[in-house]
């Protein structure tokens, strides 16, 4: 255990075992969401209350359960670095915080592009909207954090604690906002009508989510590769591996 | 030479009997907070003006009909005090850091996060306290409706309680930055947000005629949290801004 431990220390062994995982993830990503997306969009069936308008939910959940998702792992990372010292975890942190704000935006924009048809509004202060919102504004403020410090290691440590400080809070903001949403808007159109969906609107939404999950981990992955050598860059080893490129 | 000898043969200078050290320890950083923020009285009196300021541009800006503005009046009140109470936060750790007495803080033998939340005390007693007190009168100029008052200033007390604690997380973060004032907004606003859905709601709650005891027993519950969990995260956030 502890000897894994030591290895996962090691950037240049990171290095070297992403290398050998991150096609499977690549070619995984790649079967999952061909797969879900020409059986979402072209063979599962029309909505009979939305029609054809309902297959941007196979963009739209996926990137917010990522959102989400990401938010989390990023903490876990942040709590590996803070405690256990293991710079990997940091890096992948770093190469995670763009993802989940670009996943968060994907999540809202698609919201709001299927707001029209179904509600005839491009935004509506709905609980879910306002949470992805303030969820939008968690990474920004982690990102821009980790950017203002001019020693590196003060930026990764500061974004860590102000990870974990958000991941407490985004429960807490959740049940609050929708607290606040029942308290103070009547029940509008909800889009929870979605328990009762049959399996062939279903199933492709699974493959969908395992894709998008499947396309995060090669992601990260490559650009924690990236994020290493820009890091190690003096080391030895990377000099080394330059070297055999030329 | 001999000096250096005599450095070495000197005995360890004895360490003060620890006993009630971190009590005297919390009552003299009390003490000296409170001391240096009553001496600058203009660093008090600025969350006020603010308050007062931005509640007198609403009218302004949006209408001066007293039935429009009672409507609107909870949220704006709570808004803008959250404003001012954030607008506070900057100076919370900024002097000490600049003149090297957060540094004495970080070396002392009592828990960081304990003499944080002593600071964090003082900060709420001088701008969350006050600012809860001024609210009824400027509720009177909104035309907030009668039998929301002692809510309105209860709930700004138990709520600013909060913002502090949670905008120290954010003022120790960025202590250390030269431009921190923008991104400490950025910090600590999304994590306002349940204060602020709690604070108001309890406020319209009062006006509704419904029960406000839910409104503040959950203002307090945010309270207890942030009590227990937000010291640790201050002191983790100074430490990483003093050595970093």
């Amino acid at each position: 255990m502890w000897a894994f431990i030591n290895k996962l220390r090691s950037p240049k062994w990171f290095y070297g075992i992403s290398a050998k995982l991150q096609p499977w993830f690549w070619a995984l990503a790649a079967l999952l969401l061909l797969t879900g997306t020409l059986w979402g969009l072209a063979f599962a069936p029309a909505d009979y209350q939305q029609g054809n308008s309902f297959r941007i939910i196979y963009v739209h959940v996926p990137a917010a359960f990522l959102a989400q998702s990401i938010f989390v792992s990023m903490a876990i990372a942040g709590l590996v670095f803070m405690v256990w010292k293991i710079k990997i975890a940091d890096m992948a942190a770093t190469v995670m915080a763009p993802l989940g704000a670009a996943m968060t935006f994907v999540a809202l924009f698609s919201g709001a592009v299927w707001g029209v048809p179904t509600w005839g509004t491009w935004w509506m202060w709905d609980a879910r909207l306002t949470s992805m919102l303030i969820l939008l504004f968690l990474y920004l403020g982690v990102i821009a954090l980790r950017g203002a410090f001019n020693s590196r290691d003060s930026g990764s440590r500061a974004a860590s604690v102000l990870t974990m400080v958000g991941v407490i809070n985004i429960p807490i903001i959740k049940y609050s906002v929708d607290w606040w949403y029942t308290l103070h808007q009547p029940a509008t159109f909800t889009i929870t009508g979605r328990a009762a969906m049959p399996m062939e609107m279903w199933a492709p939404l699974l493959i969908m989510v395992l894709g998008f999950y499947s396309f995060f981990v090669g992601l990260t992955l490559m650009r924690t590769r990236s994020e290493i050598l820009r890091r190690e860059a003096n080391k030895r080893w990377v000099r080394d591996l330059i070297e055999e490129l030329r | 030479m001999s000096s250096t000898n005599a450095t070495i043969s000197s005995p360890v200078m004895p360490v003060h009997d620890p006993k009630g050290g971190l009590l005297i320890a919390l009552n003299a950083t009390l003490k000296r907070d409170m001391m240096l923020m009553l001496r600058r009285r203009g660093e008090v009196l600025n969350p006020l003006v603010f308050f007062a300021l931005v509640i007198t541009l609403f009218p302004i800006g949006i209408s001066p009909d007293p039935e429009l503005l009672a409507v609107i009046a909870p949220g704006l009140l709570w808004v803008a005090a959250l404003l001012a109470a954030l607008l506070s936060l900057d100076s919370l750790f900024r002097s000490d850091y600049e003149d090297g007495s957060l540094e004495q803080l970080l070396l002392a033998p009592q828990p960081l996060a304990a003499l944080g939340l002593a600071k964090v005390a003082v900060h709420w007693l001088l701008t969350g306290l006050p600012l809860a007190l001024m609210a009824p009168l400027l509720g009177i100029m909104l035309a907030l409706p009668t039998g929301s008052y002692a809510v309105l200033a209860l709930s700004l007390a138990l709520g600013t309680a909060s913002l502090s604690l949670i905008g120290a997380i954010g003022a120790a973060l960025t202590v250390g930055l030269a431009r921190g004032g923008v991104l400490l907004s950025l910090l600590v606003l999304p994590l306002y947000i349940p204060v602020l859905i709690f604070g108001a709601g309890a406020v319209q709650a009062a006006i509704m005629g419904d029960g406000v005891t839910a409104h503040l027993a959950i203002l307090g519950a945010l309270l207890a949290v942030a009590l227990m969990l937000a010291p640790w995260a201050i002191a983790a956030s100074l430490r990483i801004s003093i050595n970093g």
